[in-house]
């Protein structure tokens, strides 16, 4: 997370001299995210607890390794497959969950959290605008989550895979078999494809739609980002007994996965020919949903400059 | 160029006029004390100039447009909202970390220099720290900006003396210049008076009276008329007149003061008795309205 530090002048003598009198948009903008790391911690503790849980979990199923080893053998290749990487697909079904949670209540959170401490009014009292700002906080749960998510896992699985190779090797059993059937690589470019298209891309409407509800509502955003989008569906349900938001929002919720990879196909191929990355960019519901995440980014920004300390 | 200009302000929030034309300018190098009731206008008026609120009317701070340019005009422009805002959650070190990454003008070294005078700690967390650290955290930030107006709201309200006086020593010694601008809306006028250059009342959203220190030491005078005078006095149409322990206190503006020295016991008003008389004097409020 640190990785631009050396970009920033540290001691304030260099940092005279060179001063400038506009400090660059990028620099303002690695200073605001840096500062929603300080505030909001859970960003990164959550996914770091829910990684905790998972590997003592997993230590303590280390006992029954080698019995599941050993009748996994007899299966075919496909079913080991499936037997193998299930712990290790559950590992980053939770940590994906725990980051998307924390998702949503950050951005929840973030614009209104500034205004109901009245620190909002320290914040604009520096130069920072009021663009950079809802882009900092936009940034956080579209590009930083799902990276951290990605780095997480990773390190998570990785350690399992070691305890395992521990446990097999101590009973005596060989590695062949869990290190050929689990492809962490494989693994590993399907999470991040997953992360990017539906976690950063597909994801990002909603997101933004939190956000603009952040900075809009003067207590309670939660319900407010909830129940209007109730409201409309039942409306549309009993004025014309049509479902056609309430589809919207389900596909919008759920219907990723449709988007980005191909139906029907093995999960794991080794080509990795079921994802449709072409299909995904070319899809209307891509598109249309980054246009309005934009558009309720907009209205954030204007929101933000407009209102004051609730 | 005035740091701040503004003609025909307005205001409103629903039904409430809270600005209602207000015509101020302030040059270079005052500090301004910005005067008023509760509900007078004063931080929206303040808000205004600082872009944190749309406006009607006329209003240049420092030459740009407030509203549009909030965030280029930071650059240049500091301000103390009334009650202490720094983000609770945040270390010491972190804000100081903060602001010198976003702010141009920041010399951390100068903002370490005024915490080394505190009992601040750069590892306390804000919400660690009492309401006059908070404040002298806040001003060590602020005094290291090289800014060129300051805007102050209430910055010692909820604080005990030995802070209010702290916060205004420190802030004229160490940080005032003819270069710089400061204005302080407040209405604990003691404290400021003898740091003044300028002085505005602002009542129901107008200011009512703009005036500099010399020039109000010039033209009023507050007599403590002897008894036998009074009648005399009162020919002089005075702007108020209180009834104090062994006689009659009275304020006349532009009355010669050897003329009146004669009546009895002349000396220049304190600020806070000519915001009564000159509240009061508003048509539709009530004799007495206090501060």
């Amino acid at each position: 997370m640190n990785t631009q530090s050396n970009a920033i002048p540290d001691s304030p003598v260099e940092a005279r001299v060179s001063a400038p009198a506009m400090i660059p948009e990028s620099r303002l903008l690695y200073w605001s995210v840096q500062r929603e790391l300080w505030e909001s911690r859970s960003i990164y503790i959550a996914p770091l607890g829910a990684a905790g849980l998972i590997l003592c979990g997993f230590l303590l199923s280390m006992f029954r390794l080698p019995s599941q080893m050993r009748a996994a053998l007899a299966l075919d290749p496909m079913q080991q497959h499936e037997l193998l990487s299930k712990p290790y697909n559950f590992a980053s079904l939770l940590i994906m969950g725990t980051t998307f949670i924390v998702a949503v209540f950050y951005c929840l959170d973030a614009l209104h959290g500034e205004r109901r401490d009245r620190s909002i009014l320290f914040w604009k009292s520096l130069p920072v605008s009021d663009l950079t700002t809802v882009l900092s906080k936009a940034s956080i749960p579209i590009v930083v989550i799902p990276l951290l998510t990605f780095a997480v896992t990773v390190i998570t699985q990785w350690t399992m895979v070691l305890m395992s190779s521990v446990a097999l090797l101590g009973s005596g059993l060989s590695l062949t078999t869990l290190w050929n059937e689990l492809s962490l690589s494989q693994m590993w470019m399907n999470l991040l494809y997953h992360l990017v298209t539906i976690h950063a891309l597909w994801y990002a409407p909603i997101f933004c739609w939190l956000l603009l509800v952040s900075a809009w509502a003067r207590r309670a955003p939660i319900l407010w980002a909830t129940l209007p989008l109730l409201a409309i569906a039942l409306v549309e349900r009993i004025a014309f007994n049509t479902m056609h938001f309430a589809a919207m929002l389900g596909n919008r919720m759920g219907g990723g996965a449709e988007a980005i990879t191909m139906q029907g196909s093995a999960p794991m191929d080794p080509m990795m020919t079921h994802l449709t990355p072409a299909h995904f960019v070319s899809s209307a519901g891509l598109w249309i949903g980054l246009t309005i995440a934009a558009a309720f980014l907009a209205g954030a920004v204007r929101l933000r400059r407009d209102q004051g300390p609730v | 160029m005035a740091c701040i200009e503004a003609r025909g302000l307005r205001k409103a929030y629903g039904t409430t006029i809270a600005l209602d034309g207000v015509n101020m300018k302030v040059e270079e190098g005052r500090i301004l004390g910005l005067i008023g009731p509760n509900g007078a206008g004063k931080t929206t008026a303040l808000d205004s100039i600082l872009g944190l609120t749309p406006y009607q009317g006329q209003l240049r701070t420092l030459g740009r447009d407030p509203w549009n340019e909030r965030d280029q005009l930071m650059r240049d422009v500091c301000f103390i909202a009334d009650v202490a805002v720094l983000p609770r959650w945040a270390r010491v070190s972190q804000l100081l970390d903060y602001v010198g990454g976003v702010h141009p003008r920041f010399d951390r070294a100068k903002a370490e220099g005024f915490l080394a005078k505190t009992t601040i700690q750069r590892s306390s967390k804000v919400r660690e720290l009492s309401k006059g650290m908070v404040t002298q955290l806040h001003l060590a930030l602020v005094m290291a900006i090289d800014a060129r107006l300051l805007v102050l709201d209430e910055p010692t309200l909820g604080l005990d003396i030995l802070y209010r006086k702290q916060f205004y020593d420190s802030m004229l010694n160490d940080y005032f210049d003819r270069n710089r601008t400061i204005v302080v809306a407040t209405h604990q006028v003691e404290e400021i008076e003898h740091v003044l250059t300028d002085v505005m009342f602002i009542d129901r959203g107008r200011i009512v009276f703009d005036c500099s220190m010399e020039e109000l030491e010039s033209r009023y005078t507050e007599v403590k008329v002897r008894p036998e005078q009074v009648v005399a006095a009162r020919a002089l149409k005075a702007i108020s007149e209180r009834h104090a322990i062994g006689g009659s206190v009275m304020l006349f503006d532009g009355v010669d003061r050897q003329l009146l020295a004669s009546l009895g016991e002349a000396r220049t008003p304190s600020i806070a008795d000519l915001f009564v008389a000159v509240i009061s004097n508003q048509p539709g409020r009530a004799q007495g309205a206090a501060l």
